[in-house]
């Protein structure tokens, strides 16, 4: 009986300590497992390899350092899978605090494909103003961005010459960890019929799913293992790939220990009905 | 007057706007341009709002020696900090996203692992929140359970090592009963928007005048 008391009660130091290992090994060991990639994310990616050469690509920085370690590998590999196409790369951020992970993304891979700033990729920066600036970039960007994030006029910027709003954007890549998806959908995909596709983290992703079955995103990057997905179409494994044998090794964890768990709650529960 | 005047002005912003969406074209689309950018700006002034009750009210605790004040001294320590980083990093760099600059540093190496950090605890806490809360005490209970289980491993790449259909029971589960659900919320918290901006713009909802 005391066994089972035992496994129905286990200390929580010992699920977190076996939590940290189980999560520490395979990144120490950086083992890999194949990724198997889904319907919404090879559509995600068909929407940036359909467009032709040079198209311009808004990409929206959401997020923020809580989030990064599943979306930040979503911006590398889209700014990578961008570049290598020769699209351009027009770059904001509704969160403050998510926007110098932008610029560290456009910083790493555009060198790769030797872009070149203000021709081939921008970086606008953040403008406190959400749903508002997002109604309002349908019909001038330079209102809500006079400038980009270091102070160059939006006009004497090559690459924004002849972007002024929605119908000079090709693709939104919406990279989501809270509301900002759905109001890019609701207000800028919805009333200016701009097409999105969405990166968001795994608690987001789900509340997506209605967007992509209705086709008012044309594709979607969900959690870890979506980056995962992405990182193995464009062919070049990141932190993506790697984090997705501690995730898996960490849900296995995770569902022993939930068996374990009901076992002796049933045992427990019999012994005392008998 | 002190709330006829508020009421008026939301009644009369709030018809503007409806009008001016559905009816983008001159001169109704400058007025909405217009009112658009005024938001932006009101926005930017509530973050100075924001930042004066959060520094007055941790000022005060550490005034008062209220419990807890050390960690209102951390904050404004960090506060002013980080102020002094982004004022220094404007008069010297180009930007303050310029990397290398000193306000990317207390970004790289202070905020980050600090929000990292807060999240990751998120991990450690779930896990053993699901191995107490996931039992199966009832049929819903038992339901619940196997269905987080298949979601849980189809979402992960060991998950087709252990069964092929895994990731199809997964996306199915997603795509049907998960969105079933989540519509009829969704429909519900639309309907609930509507007649709360209803309520605001014909000024039966006032609590916000307070």
């Amino acid at each position: 009986m005391k066994f089972f008391e035992k496994i129905a009660n286990i200390d929580s130091r010992i699920i977190y300590l076996l939590l940290f290992i189980v999560v520490l090994i395979p990144v120490m060991f950086k083992m890999v497992l194949p990724v198997r990639v889904s319907e919404p994310v090879q559509a995600a990616y068909d929407s940036i390899e359909k467009l032709p050469e040079g198209s311009v690509i808004l990409f929206s920085v959401d997020y923020d350092a809580s989030s990064a370690p599943e979306i930040q590998p979503m911006l590398l590999a889209t700014l990578r899978h961008a570049f290598s196409r020769k699209h351009k790369v027009v770059l904001l951020g509704q969160w403050a605090l998510g926007l110098p992970f932008g610029e560290i993304g456009l910083n790493e891979i555009a060198p790769q494909f030797a872009a070149r700033y203000g021709v081939d990729y921008v970086n606008l920066g953040y403008r406190p103003g959400y749903r508002a600036q997002m109604v309002g970039m349908g019909r001038e960007i330079r209102d809500f961005f006079a400038t980009d994030y270091k102070g160059t006029p939006v006009d004497e910027i090559p690459l924004m010459k002849g972007i002024h709003n929605y119908n000079d954007i090709d693709l939104l890549v919406g990279l989501e960890a809270g509301q900002a998806g759905d109001e890019w959908i609701q207000f800028a995909g919805a009333r200016y019929g701009i097409n999105i596709i969405v990166g968001a983290t795994g608690v987001i992703a789900p509340d997506m799913f209605h967007y992509l079955q209705a086709k008012q995103i044309k594709g979607l990057v969900g959690g870890l293992q979506g980056a995962a997905e992405y990182e193995t179409l464009v062919k070049h494994a990141g932190t993506g790939i790697a984090g997705m044998v501690a995730q898996s090794y960490a849900h296995l964890l995770l569902l022993g220990f939930i068996l374990i768990g009901n076992v002796g709650y049933f045992v427990i529960r019999r012994r005392k009905q008998a | 007057m002190k709330k006829e005047i508020p009421l008026a002005i939301t009644f009369i912003t709030g018809l503007i706007i409806i009008v001016t969406f559905f009816i983008p074209h001159q001169p109704l689309g400058t007025m909405q341009q217009r009112l658009l950018l005024w938001y932006s700006i009101v926005l930017g002034f509530t973050m100075l709002l924001g930042m004066d009750s959060l520094l007055r009210s941790n000022i005060q605790k550490i005034v008062r020696k209220a419990p807890g004040w050390p960690f209102a001294l951390v904050l404004i320590i960090g506060f002013l900090g980080t102020l002094i980083a982004g004022i220094y990093t404007w008069a010297t760099s180009e930007s303050l996203l310029s990397l290398g600059s000193s306000f990317m540093y207390v970004y790289t190496y202070f905020i980050i692992p600090l929000q990292a950090t807060m999240f990751s605890l998120l991990a450690f806490f779930i896990a053993s929140a699901a191995y107490r809360a996931f039992r199966a005490r009832s049929l819903e209970a038992t339901l619940l359970l196997i269905t987080a289980a298949i979601v849980m491993l189809g979402r992960v790449p060991v998950g087709v090592e252990i069964w092929d259909k895994l990731p199809v029971m997964q996306d199915w589960i997603m795509e049907v009963p998960q969105m079933a659900a989540k519509r009829g919320i969704f429909i519900g918290i639309a309907l609930g928007t509507v007649a709360m901006s209803l309520r605001v713009i014909l000024g039966l909802e006032r609590t916000y005048l307070s």
